[in-house]
Formats: structure tokens, C-alpha cells, sequence
């Protein structure tokens, strides 16, 4: 009850007005905190709004690159010799796998993959970033691509990725001048990088890593696209909300033969040698074949450390080795460019006739160099000298020239330096001279080394390539023509008008919507170098009559061919031989024996094409037995059955079946050589 | 008295005859309407999820209406034994309470798991206030501290759940309690400097490492983006993209591609200003201003002391959830588990809240005597 009464005495409306204050006070709490929650709300959604906008859009949006579709690459006459093929690999992205060696075991399982290579593979996983794909098993068969599909909720995190892969349908063919793609590896996407061209390679695998792949890289890579898709926060896709397409690279046309190629490699068989091809004219190699080669299709899907190793077996012949940009000593295939400095230099005219004892000598030395001809060809002229290629003529030609003046005319041959073909493997060669012997040995220049410079020893070496861009610009009388493989470049191009096309067109494009596209192709033009001017022009036919001559007396490889070839062989020594010691190839080591050299050219009258030749440590012989063969067989194809004599180059002949090609035509006989 | 109420009766509305307080009643049911919108579009535009927040609604919308039935000083014989049942369980969550989301806070009852600390939400304001105003008011500083006490048992034992949102509200429906009641303001400067002396023992001794984390988190949420501050931060982004106009509902990509947790309970109100953006904010807000202003109201109006310190205290603490609730979700404040009053998805607090004011409205139409 003691309450209640208290409550009877209680001030009320003092009471009243004592909760009213407060509750007011608290009222105004209310307010502030309120306009505090507000003013709040309002910064984050008025001031910083784009800011947040911003971060917003980066959570959702998300740039996917798409890579585009490498450019195709063709020969002269269409034959694809670079596809793009779908491969289907299995990817992980160990972010997203619980468990992942657990996982793997069971994929291996299903897909049968070795317990070695799963090894393997985990070690890849942990030592990559985990967000990022990894790519698994490269190639997978159209049954394990579907036995995956069929299992593949049962593992999340991996998945099957289709991808256009390069291609090589000539395998060991073409290699050497194609070169191939691999992975993009560290040392190319710091180069990237560098270039400024990481983000335009972000969804790009392989990257041009030799040959023509390497050099017109940028060609053939096209530009990235993208898709700007829309992702929730577990990283899904839900839609589409902008696509960028790709570029497609473009399409490379070589100047290459295919079917030239197939017989340069057939030539070459069971030989190591290098032959390449080319057109004076224009300064398209039509081949270049490197033997033994090897199949770049195995480095687009990285190579086997076993099978890189067999690559690398010295046994196996070092496939891997150019050897048509490699140097070889060019020994007598370059005395009639010595022959043409000496008539330029006026040291030799047409008639200037030296004696062959079968040696020569330098006054005061008693060393002697020898003729290849024990008992000597007596006294030879400059035709008779290129002919026999008598070593004592060329010895005493040099010896009169001196260094200086052979180094500068060889210079202008292309020698000693790179010939500007469309491959990075290009290679200079050593091109002797004063200066480049100090310089290389440190040691001075004798008058003794200019003597075995003349027949195209020495320190000299040439690439089959060089060799074959020489004689294309004696060929041509002093027109110099870089060597090239690409001729022309090809690209789809997508126009949204319409009204551009022609009805009749129309059959012709495809049509996407408004869009056409159209088969954009660019011949791609050369300049020439500065030719080279003689004194007197006369002196170009003296050493090419003679070259005629000897391909149509000496060699035996093209004796009734329906072309008219000049040519010159070359044999060179690769040791030294002791004073008056015989050579004896049986008794020599393999890879002591000597060189085959050959160079030809045909038509003799308007040359068309230039082949060099190298063949390495022959058994029998010298460069025209050796050698020349191989060159015949290329020319022979490159003829045909076509009326020679026509320099229109479209009319360029076509073999159903090249295996089929009769090398021998004798009875066929040429009208020029007649 | 009796006779008097049947002459009352003439005056009375059927609003009133039904004990409901139809502004109120007006601001609530604002609320949830615009609640079934956007509980709609935070949980993923399922049809399930909004029929069971329907379901919810109703519930609470009938307990709200029993409760205001029910005469407010009746309350005060209940009081006691439902303030010391209520510590009971309380403890015996501790001692035996289900786990989840690694804080005991439930009771398995068998047919039904409960959180103790629900009605203890209810119970203490009505305990203090049921203490306070048994003696004259301004309340004499020894009654003060009872009451403290009174309040800090129940408080402590849910922080020790822990639970510090609900903790929270609990400690300032009572201490609001104690405000209105007059304590002097010298009291109020010494509480409010011991409480600041307290910040650090509370850091070292009482808090958990997660409560630690969230402080810390609350301090600079960019720290750690894709752990602790990702809710914020995905918040924050979330109601600053929304803009002056918002998104649109339905649009908020922040919440629609889900990069926002808790996108339907705690964090609703960063999926409302994304869609509805700032002009969303201030319908909101007013309309929870005039829900306490409307509260406030029915304090001062209240015709006994203890109804009017209860009325204030459950007003006042409605506000509380609105001002922790937002602040947290707009980065004022650490990262506490309050819901958005009203709005957000969840069961027990709407049932709660709605019993809160049903006991407002009850205070609002109970009345014995006319001014």
C-alpha cells in the first residue's frame, strides 16, 4: 500500500514536464543522428558516386579477351603449308578445385593418364598462380573429350578448352623457312611487355618463335577482341553485354613451291645439305630446303624433352640446323665472281693466259698450291679456267688482285653480310679480309691467304642463300634483288555497307547482317638495292658465257636437259692437307670429307631461276656429281613440260602428281642447247 | 472506474475500442510494404523467400495487435518474475544453448528453438521502468545504480553469447529508461567518462577476437578487401552506386549479381539505397522519423509514469536499430548484427518489435481519465 500513497503525493506535472524535457532532448538526439545517417548517405551517394559507380561496374564487368585466329600461310600456288586446328585440352583453374591432387588422380583415371605425367602436372599446378587456367593435357581425342564432358560435374575447376592450334601439314617440309609457333614463354611476354603489346596477347597462347612465324609475327597475330560480359560474385558469366571482335591475323602468301620444296627434300635424301631456290627477277626464293629437317608441328604443343634430345643427338645429324643460312666454304662455285673483279680491276682480260704446272707458287715460298689436276691443264684462259675451274689460273688471279680488291667486290655480292631475307636465321657467313682476320684471330693477313681466297677457301664462308643471291645478281648483270619469301598478304576485311557490294558480289561474301566481308590481298613490293655497275658491262657476259659452258660440257647432271643451264660446281677441302699428301675420302673422316658445291642458273639467255647448292662431306666426287643432281632435279620440276622461253611467270606449271615427274627427259631435248 | 470506462467508451473511436494507434499503425505498415519490395528484390526475386516474409509480417502484425489489448500497467505485476525467469534463461543458453553462426543465442524447446534475448529485449525496459517509477522522480542516485545493475546482468549476459547487437539494445532501453527518468546530468558526464575509461578493459578482457576483427575491420575496411572488409566495402559500393535516383528496383547489380552478403537480413538497407538510391533514403527516413516522433508522442502523453518511461524507452530503442542498423551498413559504425527495423527478413526481431509496439499502442488507447 506504501506505494500507492506515495503516488497520491507524487508531483505530477512536475514529474510531466521533467519527461517531457527529456524525451524533448532526446528528440533532438533523434535528429542529429538522423541528419548525421543522412548527410552520410548523401556523401557515399552524391560525392563519391562515381567513385562507387566505378567499383561497381569493375565488380561486375569483366573484360574477356578473345584471341584472334593466326593468319594462314600459303605457297605460290594456294597450297596451305600453316593451318589452324581445333585441339581440345583440359584446363584447371586450381582455385577452384578443393582438392586438387585428389581431383587429378580421378581425371587421370578416367582420361588414362599416366602416373608420371600426373606427377608432373602437380608440380606445374603448384608452382603457377592459381587463378589462372592451366592447361593439363594438350591434346585430347575426340573419346576422351567426350568421356570428360559426359563426367564433368563431378570435377569443378576443370574444364575442356577448344582452341585453334597451328598446323603444318608438310611437316619436316617446311620447317626451316616457316619456322613454327610455341607457348609465349617468359623471355617473349617480357619482350611483349616491353613492346607494349602484353594487353593485345592477353588471350594469345602461342607466339611465332622461328622462321617466317618469328619475322612476321606482328602479320599474323590479327588484333584482340573482347567480350564484355556481365559476372555475378562467384565469378559466372550471366550475360553478355558487349562483344569486341577479333582480327584475324593475315594470310601470308609465299613465294615458295611446294612441289619444289618435295623435290628439293627428295634430292637431298640420306645427304646433309641445303638447297634453295630462287628467282633472279624478283628475288622470291621458290625453295629452301635444309636436310635432314625436322616436323615444327612438334614444338606447338611443346616439345617432349625426349624428342628435343633426339633433335639435339649429334647422330641424328642436327636437324635442327639451317643449313641453308649456315656457312660452307664456297670453293669454286665463287671463281666466276673472282674471274668478273679481275676483268673489272683490269688485272685480266678475256684472252690473259696463265700457265698450270699443276701447282703454284709465291715467289720466294716454297710451299706449293696445288691444281686439283695433279699434271696441270698447261696454259688456260679465262673461259678454259672457269670451265676446267683451274685452281693455278685463280691462284695467280688473286695473287694479282691482292685482298682488298677481291674483299670489295665480294662485299658487293652480298658476302659477309646478312641478304635481308624474311627470316631471322639469316646469317652472314665470314667474308675474308685484312681487317675481318685481325679482328677474328688477331693475326695478320698473308700474302699466302689471298692465294687459297682465290679458288674460294681460306676463312671463307658463304650460306647456300648468300651463294644463291650472288650468282641471282650475276645472273641479272648487277641487279640486286633481296631474297624474300613472302609475296603477298591477304585479309578478311568486314564493311558495313552494303551498297558497296554488288548483287553479283554477293555470291562471292559472306554476309553477316549489313556487314560483307571481302578477301583483301596486297602484293607486297620490294626495293631493290643499289646494282652493281662495271666498267664494262662485256665483262658480265665473258663470265657468264663461261659459266653457260661449263654446265652444258661438265656437268654431267644436265646433260640433256630441255632448259639451257649455266652453272658452276664447287669441292671444298675441309682439312688441310700435308704438302704433296693425296686426298682419300675413304680414308677420311666422315665429317673431314670434302663439300659439294653447285650453282646454277636457267634460262641461260633470260634466267628465271638460281639454285645453290651444299652437300655435305661426300663420299664420291665433287660438287657436279654431288651437287648438281640436286639442282637438276629442281630445275627439271621447275620447267616442266612448259614452253620455255616466256618470262611471264604466271604461266608457272602445275603437277598433278610430282612424284610421278621423269627426271631424266633425254629424249626431250632442249631447243636452246642445240 | 468501471462505470467511467463505459462512459469512455461514447468517445472512443472503433480505432481505439480495437487498441490500435492508426498513425502508428500508418508508419509500420509504410514500412513493411516497402519492405516486401525489397526483401522481394534482395533475395533474388524468389517468390518463397517473400511468402515467408509475408507469413512473418502477419504473425507480427498479430502479436502486435493481442498485445496491445492487453493494459499497460498490468504489466508491472509481471515484471519481477518474467525479469528473473528471463535472466534464467539466459544463462541456461550459456549453459546449454544451441550454437549457431558461432554464438549461442538459442534455446531448443524441442518443438521450437528460442532466443531468450528477444523478450529480454521487452522485459528489461519494462523491469527499470517498472523500478524508476515506483519512487518520486527526478530517481536518487542510488536507485540509479540499482537500476544499472539491474540492466547491466541481463546486457552482460548476452554480450557473453555473444551477441552484441542485441546487448546493445538491451543496455539502451534501459539506460534510456533511466535518461528519461531524470538522472541528473553531473551522473550522466561521470557514466560517460567511465564508460570511455571501460573502451580499453572491454578491448583487452571481454571482446572476442571476431568482435575485435569487426572493430578493426569498421577502422579500415580496405585492409583486408576479400576477408573481414568485404561486406562493408561491398556495402558501401553498393549504396554509393546507387546514386541520387538509385538503380531501379530489381537492378542493383551489386546485390542482383550478389557481390553484397547478407543481402536480405542485415544489409537490406545497402540493396534499398542501391536501388532507390537517395531520395529512397530520405522517404525511409522520414517515415522512421515520424514513426518516432509518433512514439514520442504517446510518451508524453502517457498518463503514469511508467507507462511514459516504458513508451520512451521502446521508442527510443526502435531508433537505435534504425541508427546502428544504417550506421553499420553505411560504414559508420563496426559491423553489429541488428536488423533493419521492419524491413529486413527475419522472424524473431519483427516479432519482437511488433510486440514493442503493440504495447505502445496499448499505452496510447488504455487511458483512464481524460486530460
Amino acid at each position: 500500500m506504501a506505494p500507492k500513497k506515495r503516488v497520491a503525493i507524487r508531483n505530477h506535472s512536475a514529474e510531466a514536464n521533467l519527461f517531457a524535457r527529456r524525451t524533448f532532448i532526446t528528440f533532438i538526439g533523434v535528429l542529429i543522428l538522423s541528419i548525421i545517417l543522412f548527410a552520410n548517405i548523401y556523401d557515399l551517394e552524391v560525392n563519391s558516386y562515381q567513385k562507387y559507380q566505378t567499383r561497381s561496374n569493375s565488380n561486375r564487368i569483366k573484360l574477356l579477351p578473345v584471341a584472334p585466329n593466326r593468319g594462314l600461310i600459303y605457297d605460290r600456288n594456294g597450297v596451305l603449308l600453316a593451318d589452324n586446328k581445333p585441339v581440345h585440352s583440359l584446363e584447371v583453374i586450381p582455385e577452384q578445385v578443393d582438392n586438387i591432387s585428389a581431383s587429378l588422380k580421378e581425371v587421370s583415371l578416367l582420361l588414362d593418364i599416366s602416373q608420371e605425367k600426373q606427377d608432373k602436372l602437380l608440380k606445374a599446378i603448384k608452382s603457377k598462380r592459381r587463378f589462372k587456367p592451366i592447361e593439363l593435357y594438350s591434346r585430347l581425342s575426340e573419346q576422351q573429350v567426350s568421356l570428360f564432358s559426359v563426367n564433368q560435374h563431378k570435377f569443378p575447376g576443370f574444364f575442356i578448352d577448344a582452341r585453334l592450334k597451328r598446323y603444318y601439314p608438310f611437316a619436316d617440309l617446311t620447317t626451316h623457312s616457316l619456322g613454327y609457333v610455341g607457348r609465349i614463354n617468359r623471355k617473349d611476354s617480357i619482350r611483349l611487355t616491353e613492346q607494349n603489346l602484353a594487353e593485345d596477347y592477353a588471350a594469345t597462347r602461342n607466339i611465332g618463335k622461328l622462321g617466317l612465324e618469328k619475322y612476321y609475327e606482328d602479320l599474323l597475330h590479327g588484333t584482340i577482341g573482347h567480350q564484355e560480359v556481365e559476372i555475378n560474385n562467384q565469378g559466372r558469366v550471366v550475360r553478355t553485354l558487349d562483344y569486341t571482335p577479333p582480327v584475324s591475323g593475315q594470310n601470308l602468301t609465299l613465294s615458295i613451291d611446294i612441289e619444289l620444296q618435295m623435290i628439293a627434300k627428295r634430292a637431298l635424301s640420306g645427304k646433309r645439305g641445303a638447297v634453295v631456290a630462287m628467282d633472279p627477277r624478283s628475288g622470291e626464293i621458290l625453295a629452301m630446303y635444309s636436310n635432314p629437317s625436322y616436323d615444327g608441328n612438334l614444338f606447338v604443343h611443346g616439345i617432349s624433352n625426349k624428342n628435343y634430345q633426339k633433335l639435339l643427338d649429334p647422330k641424328n645429324n642436327r636437324p635442327l640446323v639451317n643449313r641453308s643460312v649456315q656457312g660452307y666454304p664456297p670453293a669454286s662455285t665463287v671463281k666466276p665472281l673472282l674471274a668478273l673483279t679481275g676483268l673489272e680491276e683490269g688485272v685480266i682480260t678475256q684472252s690473259t693466259k696463265f700457265y698450270d704446272p699443276g701447282w703454284f707458287q709465291l715467289k720466294g715460298l716454297k710451299r706449293k698450291y696445288r691444281d686439283w689436276w695433279a699434271q696441270g691443264h698447261g696454259w688456260v684462259d679465262l673461259n678454259k679456267a672457269i670451265e676446267h675451274s683451274c685452281n693455278v689460273y685463280f691462284y695467280n688471279l688473286a695473287n694479282k688482285l691482292d685482298i682488298d680488291r677481291i674483299t670489295n667486290m665480294m662485299e658487293k655480292f652480298g658476302f659477309g653480310d646478312l641478304t635481308g631475307v624474311d627470316i631471322r636465321e639469316d646469317n652472314r657467313g665470314i667474308l675474308p679480309s685484312v681487317e675481318a682476320k685481325r679482328r677474328r684471330y688477331n693475326q695478320p693477313w698473308y700474302k699466302g691467304d689471298t692465294i687459297s681466297v682465290g679458288i674460294g677457301q681460306g676463312y671463307w664462308t658463304v650460306t647456300p642463300l648468300q651463294l644463291a643471291q650472288a650468282i641471282s645478281i650475276l645472273a641479272n648483270k648487277g641487279q640486286i634483288k633481296i631474297p624474300h619469301f613472302l609475296q603477298a598478304t591477304s585479309m578478311l576485311v568486314t564493311s558495313d555497307n552494303v551498297n558497296e557490294t554488288s548483287s553479283s558480289d554477293k555470291a562471292n561474301t559472306t554476309s553477316l547482317d549489313n556487314m560483307t566481308v571481302k578477301m583483301i590481298t596486297e602484293m607486297i613490293e620490294y626495293e631493290d638495292k643499289p646494282p652493281i655497275i662495271l666498267k664494262d658491262s662485256k665483262n658480265w657476259n665473258l663470265v657468264l658465257d663461261a659459266m653457260h659452258n661449263t654446265a652444258q660440257k661438265k656437268v654431267s647432271a644436265f646433260k640433256g636437259s630441255r632448259y639451257d643451264a649455266a652453272g658452276k660446281t664447287g669441292t671444298a677441302q675441309l682439312i688441310t692437307k700435308k704438302q704433296d699428301a693425296k686426298y682419300d675420302a675413304k680414308a677420311t673422316k666422315e665429317k673431314q670429307r670434302n663439300n659439294a658445291m653447285f650453282v646454277a642458273f636457267a634460262p641461260y639467255e633470260s634466267p628465271e631461276i638460281v639454285v645453290a647448292v651444299a652437300v655435305e662431306n661426300v663420299l664420291d666426287g665433287g660438287g657436279g656429281a654431288n651437287a648438281g643432281p640436286v639442282a637438276r632435279q629442281i630445275m627439271d620440276q621447275y620447267f616442266g613440260d612448259r614452253e620455255i622461253i616466256s618470262k611471264d611467270k604466271s604461266q608457272h606449271p602445275m603437277h598433278d602428281n610430282i612424284y610421278q615427274q621423269n627426271i631424266k627427259q633425254s629424249h626431250n631435248k632442249d631447243v636452246g642447247a642445240q | 472506474m468501471r462505470s467511467t470506462g463505459q462512459d469512455q467508451q461514447k468517445y472512443r473511436t472503433l480505432w481505439q475500442r480495437l487498441h490500435i494507434d492508426l498513425p502508428l499503425l500508418s508508419g509500420i505498415l509504410a514500412l513493411m510494404t516497402l519492405g516486401l519490395f525489397v526483401v522481394y528484390s534482395a533475395g533474388g526475386q524468389e517468390n518463397a523467400i517473400l511468402i515467408r516474409h509475408i507469413k512473418r509480417i502477419s504473425v507480427a502484425l498479430f502479436v502486435m495487435f493481442a498485445v496491445a489489448q492487453i493494459p499497460p500497467l498490468s504489466y508491472r505485476k509481471w515484471a519481477v518474475p518474467v525479469f528473473i525467469l528471463g535472466l534464467l534463461l539466459l544463462t541456461a543458453v550459456l549453459l546449454f544453448g544451441h550454437v549457431g553462426k558461432g554464438a549461442q543465442r538459442w534455446l531448443d524447446l524441442g518443438f521450437t528453438k528460442f532466443q531468450p534475448s528477444e523478450i529480454m529485449k521487452l522485459v528489461v525496459p519494462i523491469m527499470i521502468a517498472w523500478y524508476v517509477s515506483q519512487y518520486d522522480l527526478p530517481t536518487k542516485i542510488s536507485r540509479i545504480i540499482i537500476a544499472f545493475i539491474l540492466v547491466l546482468i541481463p546486457t552482460l549476459l548476452i554480450a557473453k553469447q555473444p551477441d552484441l547487437g542485441t546487448s546493445l539494445l538491451i543496455a539502451s532501453s534501459g539506460i534510456f529508461v533511466i535518461f528519461l527518468a531524470g538522472a541528473s546530468w553531473k551522473l550522466i558526464g561521470i557514466c560517460g567518462g567511465l564508460a570511455s575509461a571501460f573502451a580499453p578493459i572491454l578491448w583487452m578482457f571481454l571482446m572476442k577476437p571476431y568482435q575485435k576483427q569487426r572493430v578493426l575491420t569498421f577502422l579500415d575496411p580496405e585492409k583486408d578487401p576479400l576477408g573481414s572488409g568485404y561486406h562493408i566495402i561491398q556495402s558501401k559500393i553498393a549504396i554509393g552506386s546507387g546514386g541520387l535516383q538509385g538503380k531501379g528496383w530489381l537492378q542493383g547489380t551489386q546485390s542482383q549479381l550478389e557481390f553484397l552478403p547478407e543481402r536480405h537480413t542485415d544489409f537490406i538497407f545497402a540493396v534499398f539505397s542501391e536501388e532507390f538510391g537517395l531520395v529512397g533514403v530520405g522517404v525511409l527516413l522520414t517515415v522512421y522519423l515520424a514513426i518516432v516522433m509518433r512514439g514520442l508522442w504517446i510518451a508524453v502523453n502517457a498518463q503514469h509514469a511508467f507507462t511514459k518511461l516504458l513508451a520512451g524507452s521502446l521508442t527510443l530503442t526502435f531508433f537505435v536499430y534504425v541508427f546502428v542498423n544504417i550506421g553499420m551498413v553505411s560504414g559508420l559504425l563496426p559491423v553489429v548484427g541488428v536488423p533493419l527495423p521492419l524491413v529486413s527478413y527475419g522472424g524473431t526481431s519483427m516479432v519482437t518489435l511488433m510486440a514493442g509496439f503493440g504495447m505502445l499502442m496499448a499505452i496510447s488507447t488504455h487511458r483512464r481519465f481524460h486530460a
